[in-house]
């Protein structure tokens, strides 16, 4: 029996696997609480897509994944951010506006280009037992850079959160934090592609959050709580798809979400 | 030579985009002086306070508060307190997470609490009375113990000069005198008080120096001296009446509200 369940350890692609969903899993949980409490929860499923697209303007380009992947990603959330900021279109509709038109360019290039043979299912649905040294690595430095960034702007991040007028009238430089913010989640949302895909990115963003809210109505707590949820979502989500033989993407999606329906009978929502 | 006012603003211009809210404005309000500014819906109360706060970007003029210009003065000179109708209670904030946001500008860059400051927030909590509070979430409390909370957010760093955007709305009219009572003890060690309120029965005739307000400024003094016909018709429009009893003013619409029939009631 202890064989069985240890099995799957003896294999180096899945401890690959596990050590990047434990690490995914933490980050999403992690700058999801802000996501969330910002009201951005479609920003994940957007930034996602813009990425892609910026991933096949990178291979046309002669450059890998990340690097178009990454620049693309990064000028999505740093346009949203300015329509956001200086005009009167909300959050929801900038970020439809921007990723889709990304993503689009990306498809126009794909049809354009005929002899176009980059395969991108990783991307769409996630390939985490594809795992390689070189992904480990990438995702471990956007795990420290995002860790110790948001443990350093804890304060300022909260402030302006939660009212982000006070906060620039308290002297926090609210334009800053929000493009930190936008960036360390595009690095994020970069990184967990190969592990839950384009399609389910959105809901590791939002599930963790989501589960801790429901455990507390502290910030602090949520924050800890969420990334909690989020780690261990990843490494059960990935073992649990080993065991069964199903997509690791869709089961890490569906442990997250069988964890906030759990959190709802603990603290049904109607109950704050 | 310094001046003894703490707010002084010089030909100020301030609006959004085409629509100017007023023009050439020029005010002084004295520093420990306790002021209200009273006018109707979008009478640009709210753009005046985030011009004096200087976070509103003005057409022309200028802004001094204490004798420098604002684009100078260290935040922890201004306490404010927001309008709180605008605030999410549902957002997971305990009362001692929201007074800690007013320390957030210190420079200290850990996420918890030092010692000093732990110390900050209790005593300021016990100050306005929401010791017992600290580790309840702040969206949990009466409309009276949130308006304790952010006014302990905004006098954590001792400032100079405390600016509320309507801090008596949406509460009732014994927690409206608390409020009041409270800002009256905050005044009474020196800190300059502005706040702004379209309530003149409650709040408005009970303050030491009101400024009539709308585009631009109607009057200002003691309210029984200003609170004149004359005046808050050229302030709100429409006929006011006033009544004086027993030192009170009591200020309503002339023209009466004609509802349906009410015999079937």
């Amino acid at each position: 029996m202890v064989e069985y369940i240890l099995e799957p350890f003896d294999y180096d692609f899945f401890r690959r696997g596990l050590l990047a969903a434990l690490m995914v899993g933490a980050l999403g949980g992690l700058i999801g609480v802000y996501v969330v409490l910002r009201g951005m929860s479609y920003i994940g499923h957007g930034l996602s897509h813009a990425v892609i697209g910026g991933a096949v303007i990178g291979f046309t380009l002669n450059l890998n994944f990340y690097a178009g992947a990454c620049a693309l990603g990064v000028f999505a959330a740093l346009i949203i951010n300015r329509i956001t900021q200086n005009t009167k279109i909300k959050p929801d509709a900038a970020i439809g506006i921007v990723t889709t038109a990304i993503f689009a360019l990306g498809v126009a290039i794909i049809s354009k280009l005929r002899n176009f043979k980059q395969n991108f299912e990783a991307a769409l649905f996630g390939n985490i037992l594809g795992i390689t040294e070189q992904d480990l690595m990438i995702i471990g430095l956007v795990t420290c850079i995002t860790m110790v960034t948001m443990f350093f702007t804890y304060r300022t991040l909260l402030f302006s959160t939660f009212d982000q007028e006070a906060a620039r009238i308290f002297g926090i430089n609210t334009g800053v934090a929000q493009l930190l913010f936008s960036l360390l989640l595009t690095l994020v949302i970069i990184v967990s592609l190969n592990v839950t895909g384009v399609t389910m990115v959105a809901a590791t963003l939002i599930a963790p959050a989501m589960t801790a809210r429901m455990l507390t109505d502290s910030f602090s707590k949520m924050v800890v709580y969420s990334t909690l949820i989020g780690a261990i979502t990843g490494v059960a989500g990935l073992y649990l798809s080993y065991i069964f033989n199903v997509a690791s993407g869709a089961t890490i999606v569906l442990f997250s979400a069988l964890l906030f329906s759990l959190s709802l009978l603990v603290k049904p929502l109607h109950s704050h | 030579m310094s001046s003894n006012l703490a707010v002084k603003l010089s030909d100020v211009t301030a609006g959004y985009e085409r629509n100017i809210l007023f023009a050439g404005l020029s005010l002084e309000i004295g520093a420990g002086r306790f002021t209200g500014i009273v006018g109707p819906t979008a009478c640009g109360k709210t753009t005046l306070l985030k011009v004096m706060l200087g976070v509103h970007p003005v057409i022309a003029g200028s802004i001094r508060l204490h004798d420098a210009p604002v684009s100078r003065i260290r935040s922890n000179t201004i306490g404010y307190v927001p309008q709180l109708g605008n605030t999410d209670w549902h957002f997971p904030v305990t009362v001692e997470e929201v007074i800690t946001m007013g320390l957030y500008t210190n420079g200290r860059i850990w996420p918890w609490l030092s010692k000093k400051e732990r110390g900050k927030i209790q005593a300021i909590a016990h100050r306005l009375g929401i010791l017992d509070c600290l580790r309840h979430p702040v969206g949990n409390l009466s409309g009276g113990q949130r308006q304790r909370a952010f006014l302990a957010r905004a006098l954590i760093n001792n400032p100079k000069i405390l600016i509320l955007d309507e801090p008596t709305s949406g509460v009732d009219i014994r927690t409206q005198h608390e409020i009041l009572h409270l800002l009256n003890d905050i005044n009474a060690e020196g800190i300059t008080i502005v706040l702004t309120t379209h309530d003149l029965n409650a709040v408005a005739s009970h303050l030491p120096w009101v400024i009539c307000f709308n585009r631009g400024m109607v009057a200002q003094g003691r309210p029984n001296e200003i609170f004149t016909n004359e005046i808050l018709t050229r302030t709100y429009g429409g006929d006011i009446v006033i009544v004086k009893h027993q030192g009170h003013l009591l200020i309503a619409n002339s023209t009466p509200l004609n509802f349906a029939d009410d015999s079937k009631w």
